[in-house]
């Protein structure tokens, strides 16, 4: 870090994408192990990052460890581009690396993100790095670093299994809607970091390198391109993912996920696309929903007054809009998908303040 | 006049590092990361070093963009019988040369052909298997002969180099029986490098 006096104040200036080259190399070795054992949590040694745990550090330092000069970013998050924290991010790199960013998910070189998969097809030049808040998929089972490790290396996961089937016994259905776990190349079970488990296909054989970083627990863990990635399930309860009723609000888009938007206090809502690039580029392309003319802007300011079990104060900068169905607010079962679909139900009161208390 | 010569032995002896350590460092480490994220594809690496012989510019570089005092390199016979290489890689990495293989993060092997067995190098533990050896290999050509499968790949892909041990089939099934255990390669020739992580499936072609 130098300081340069430029008419009297001084200028900060950062290596390049703010990290020294001592930590990259480091975190750019624990990357290399992690995608040789694919779903493998690599242990790294995080540093402390200028914004809170749960704010991203785990992606940043991996960002900071892919990036170079001629790379375009994008940061998403929950899908927005126009959030806090992807917008302070996104600037993050902007001041310390002096890289291109963009919101087109098809620009895109290397795209951060939490808790989604954009909807546009990834590509096999395009690196994809999440934010993980807990990387232990097991750990809300066995509370302990040595036994989970141990579970690991023995590959013995009856108890994820054991975990989905009390969701069978207790709701008739498999109610984990977020956070879904994956087995990854046939060998490793892993948290895909709290995405819905809408995205889960998505990480089936993907053409771009996908990379999850930990900041606060410390781990790094890859999926490489084209790696095979099956979502937990049981022959008698296939892994099925959220539907939803109907298309988005603003651009008319269906199979895509939808967030849920309160417009007033008399139960008015509307559901629009969660991926802002994708549902602005269909507008763009002259799809319309059924309000995209009654809505005042395609990016609805956060309302005010939900949340009332407190979870929306939990939440880290970003959270723009409220969550999708599926995820439930503030335990409201009417979503569009609760009719058909038996996993939103279960899962609301849950699904918000647990993602709350544990932002990556 | 002493003075003089003092320099010129040194800069003589001692062949420069990379121009950008930030951003050729970078650029090396994205070649062997899309090396390991796609086995069998030779990705480019642009490497403006001269190292000594017999070590050559493509392996140089990923040395100098992922050792450093944290991670112990071992130098094959080849390499370690000219102290100038040795001297170049500590200058410009930090790096601790062993000459014990299991006690090496890093390998650095000039001469494929006769190379110890892959065992010989740390394989990480079942508990930890990312604490195992990568092995950078230096290569003459990428030629076919070999099929690939496994974690990204895309079904099969053709690959192949040479010089590598005639038994490196066999070699490359036994390390990846090991699975999660075993050591990740790096091949580097010219103009490029290539990954065969341990997760990978290596034929006959």
């Amino acid at each position: 870090m130098n300081a340069h006096a430029v008419g009297g104040m001084p200028e900060i200036t950062y290596n390049f994408a703010y990290l020294d080259e001592q930590t990259k190399r480091m975190i750019r070795r624990a990357i290399l192990k992690a995608i040789a054992v694919p779903g493998y949590q690599v242990p790294f040694a995080a540093r402390e990052m200028p914004m809170p745990y749960g704010w991203g550090t785990g992606g940043v330092q991996v960002t900071a460890a892919v990036l170079g000069p001629k790379d375009v970013l994008k940061v998403i998050d929950q899908g927005a581009d126009d959030t806090t924290n992807a917008v302070a991010i996104r600037g993050f790199f902007e001041k310390t690396a002096r890289v291109a960013t963009t919101t087109s998910a098809v620009e895109a070189t290397v795209i951060q993100t939490r808790h989604r998969i954009p909807e546009t097809p990834l590509a096999e030049h395009q690196i994809l790095v999440y934010q993980v808040p807990i990387p232990e998929p097991l750990r809300f089972l066995e509370p302990r670093e040595t036994e989970t490790r141990q579970l690991h290396a023995l590959a013995e996961y009856g108890l994820m299994h054991v975990k989905l089937y009390e969701d069978i016994a207790r709701h008739g259905h498999i109610a984990t809607t977020y956070a879904y776990p994956v087995e990854v190349a046939g060998r490793y079970v892993m948290d895909p970091s709290p995405i819905p488990k809408f995205d889960n296909p998505k990480l089936d054989d993907c053409p771009a390198l996908q990379l999850f970083g930990a900041g606060r627990e410390k781990r790094i863990y890859a999926i490489p391109p084209y790696t095979k990635v099956r979502s937990l399930d049981f022959e008698d309860h296939p892994f099925k993912v959220q539907r939803f009723a109907k298309p988005c609000a603003l651009c008319a888009a269906t199979g895509v996920y939808l967030d849920e938007v309160i417009l007033d206090d008399k139960g008015g809502r509307m559901f629009v696309c969660s991926d802002t690039d994708y549902c602005n580029g269909r507008q763009e392309a002259g799809h319309r929903g059924e309000m995209s003319g009654a809505s005042p802007s395609p990016q609805p300011s956060p309302p005010r007054g939900e949340g009332a079990d407190g979870a929306l104060n939990l939440s880290p900068p970003g959270r723009g809009r409220p969550e999708g169905p599926g995820e439930g607010t503030s335990g409201v079962p009417t979503t569009p998908s609760s009719a058909g679909d038996p996993g939103s139900a279960g899962a609301a009161p849950s699904g918000m303040t647990g993602q709350g208390s544990h932002q990556p | 006049m002493s003075v003089t010569t003092a320099d010129t032995s040194l800069t003589s002896c001692l062949a420069n590092g990379f121009t950008d350590p930030v951003m050729d460092g970078q650029a090396s480490f994205r070649a062997a990361m899309w090396a390991l994220s796609r086995p069998g594809r030779v990705e480019p690496i642009v490497a403006n070093l001269t190292p000594p012989a017999p070590l050559n510019p493509e392996a140089a570089a990923l040395v100098l963009a992922l050792c450093d005092y944290e991670t112990p390199l071992w130098l094959d016979p080849a390499l370690a019988r000219v102290p100038e290489v040795a001297a170049f890689l500590r200058f410009h990495t930090g790096a601790p040369i062993v000459e014990n293989a299991a006690e090496a993060r890093f390998a650095l092997i000039a001469e494929p052909f006769d190379m110890p067995d892959f065992s010989d190098f740390a394989q990480g533990s079942p508990e930890f298997p990312d604490a195992s050896a990568t092995l950078i290999l230096q290569v003459e050509s990428f030629t076919g002969g070999l099929v690939l499968e496994g974690p990204g790949v895309k079904g099969r892909a053709a690959f192949g180099a040479a010089p590598l041990p005639a038994d490196f089939i066999a070699r490359m099934a036994a390390n990846h029986a090991l699975f999660p255990l075993g050591v990740d390669l790096l091949l580097a020739g010219p103009g490029g490098v290539a990954g065969l992580p341990r997760s990978v499936t290596v034929k006959e072609g």
